[in-house]
């Protein structure tokens, strides 16, 4: 717009400038934020490194460790069973008028089953347990950091990295697919309950057509990946809080962090699944 | 002028062996800020040491060094014999047993009770396996600072003071031989201030310990050092006892005691 208007050479040369000088800017600024995004990357994989080489050496957390398998299954559980069972009624409730378009009502339960079990169910929990649990994480390890309680903890005999991290991480990686496991179990019944609104759908058949179209090669993956979230909501909600910045405001970054960065994980986690179930012909 | 140098090199060597603490130059910076330079020190048996200096100044950095939890860049920390840097965790471990450490902040653990707080450190150092003789080294650590009502309790139900005592009995529940109490008595009244102090003072008679004091608050000084060190521009910028810095002429002393 600027060019056409503007005729004077001096003018256009200065507005050309201006342009190059922002372009410069943006350059630095995202060459500053492609710095931080790295470093960061590789203090997060340094922290993980540090999970695989404490992990197997005594000693052993266990009590703490089931404690918090016990906190955070417990604590999840009531959310993730709701919003599974209102995804269910959703998508089924969702779904329908394009089947009946086609003429094909009869395999409503067989795409809602597909859908739910391979995805929905999965994602959905990992979202939850990132939210809930990543933030609760990050907030916890990162109060325990600013106030010396983790100095505290290494000047008692105990290596706080296995105490905290390595239970943590081993609770969330461990207690997240038995919530997903559930998560499939309570959607599938909000599919039931969804199916049987308009149209009229037996329990039995409801659940022969379901246990028909899933197959193995849809139900391990899906199983499988939640792992890989549990570990990621784990390694993340720990690294925030245990890296904590001085001051109670930097606990609210903590948490918020923990938050985001374990969210997007999740996502980027189950498309690299996606590829590789694909890959393997497991679907 | 040999003879001299002679004995004051004697001098150096004896104080090194009665001394259960012996800091000798050492370095520690964060990027360009360099906190201590050539920082030396030393703690006798059964002596209790206040380190005085501003805020900012590394006192805590300093005892930090003592206990292991930061690295310092170059010097030697020796502590009852042994080189800290030098240790692996097991060894490290083992000397923390003996050094007790009075966080500033108190660092009660806040998801578990003041009985729980205290139990800590006993279990993890695989220390008293029987239920009775940890729930009576409890009890006794608590009648010390006089909380023994408060052992069920949350620390988040405690005042501060009272949280500091408990802090305190935590440190003291193990018998360590030295303590390092980082601002005993900072943020709390006079009155409990001084409770604290007479409180240091009565463990050290008890149990023979010995104790570096950070500490601002004059009264406490008074009460329970038996020498005061400057820790002034990264360096041991003076030392001697509370009455002799009181008098002291230097301006950056003065100061403190104003
Ligand atoms: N972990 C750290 N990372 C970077 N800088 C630090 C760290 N710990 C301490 N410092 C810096 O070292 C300096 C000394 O800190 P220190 O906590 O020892 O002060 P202090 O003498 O105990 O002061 P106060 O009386 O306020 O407690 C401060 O300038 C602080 O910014
Ligand atoms: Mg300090």
């Amino acid at each position: 717009m600027i060019f056409i208007i503007l005729s004077n050479d001096s003018i256009h040369a200065s507005v050309f400038n201006f342009k190059s000088s922002l372009r410069i800017i943006a350059m630095v600024v995202s060459a500053d934020i492609w710095k931080s995004f790295l470093s960061e990357t590789g203090d997060i994989a340094r922290f993980t490194g540090r999970f695989f080489t404490e992990f197997p050496r005594p000693r052993y957390e266990f009590g703490e460790f089931l404690r918090q398998a016990f906190y955070i299954g417990y604590k999840s559980l009531p959310l993730v069973a709701i919003t599974a069972f209102i995804m269910g009624l959703v998508i089924t409730i969702q779904s329908r008028p394009t089947l009946v378009e086609f003429g094909a009502e009869a395999w409503l339960p067989k795409m809602v089953s597909i859908s739910l079990i391979r995805e929905i169910a999965p994602v959905i929990t990992a979202l939850i347990c990132a939210g809930k649990i990543g933030s609760g994480i990050g907030a916890e390890l990162g109060s325990m950091k600013v106030t010396e309680q983790i100095d505290a903890m290494e000047v008692s005999g105990t290596n706080p990295y296995k105490y905290l991290v390595v239970t943590r991480v081993m609770a969330t990686t461990l207690t997240i697919p038995i919530l997903a496991v559930l998560a499939d179990t309570v959607s599938l019944y909000g599919g039931f309950l969804g199916a049987n609104i308009r149209g009229v759908v037996s329990w039995d058949l409801f659940w022969n057509q379901v246990f028909d179209t899933l197959v193995f090669g849809d139900v391990l993956p899906s199983i499988l990946k939640t792992f890989f979230f549990g570990f990621a909501i784990g390694i993340i909600g720990c690294y925030k809080g245990y890296n904590s910045n001085k001051g109670t405001e930097g606990v609210g970054r903590s948490a918020n962090s923990a938050v985001v960065i374990s969210s997007l994980l999740v996502f980027v986690i189950d498309l690299i699944a996606v590829q590789i179930t694909d890959l393997l012909q497991l679907n | 002028m040999f003879a001299e140098t002679e004995t004051a090199s004697v001098k150096n060597v004896n104080r090194k062996m009665d001394s259960v603490i012996h800091v000798e130059k050492l370095n520690k910076s964060f990027g360009n800020n360099h906190i201590l330079h050539n920082f030396d020190f030393d703690l006798l048996k059964g002596e209790n040491v206040v380190v005085l200096g501003k805020s900012g100044s590394g006192k805590s950095v300093l005892i930090k060094c003592i206990i292991g939890l930061m690295n310092p860049d170059s010097g030697s920390v020796n502590v009852l014999g042994k080189e800290i840097p030098e240790l692996n965790h097991q060894e490290l471990d083992r000397i923390r047993v003996k050094v007790g450490f009075l966080f500033q902040s108190n660092a009660l653990y806040d998801s578990m009770t003041v009985r729980e707080n205290l139990e800590f450190p006993l279990r993890r150092h695989w220390i008293q396996k029987n239920k009775e003789t940890v729930n009576d080294l409890v009890m006794e650590a608590l009648t010390n600072v006089g909380l023994a009502e408060t052992v069920d309790m949350m620390p988040s139900e405690l005042s501060g003071g009272m949280r500091k005592r408990i802090a305190l009995a935590r440190t003291l529940i193990l018998k360590p031989e030295i303590i390092l109490y980082d601002e005993p008595t900072t943020g709390l009244d006079p009155i409990t201030g001084k409770e604290i102090s007479t409180l240091m003072l009565e463990v050290q008679k008890k149990y023979n310990t010995s104790s570096v004091i950070i500490s601002h608050d004059i009264n406490c000084v008074k009460l329970v050092s038996n020498r005061v060190v400057m820790l002034i521009d990264g360096i041991c910028y003076a030392s001697g006892t509370y009455d002799e810095l009181k008098v002291s002429t230097d301006k950056k002393i003065h100061k403190f005691f104003e």
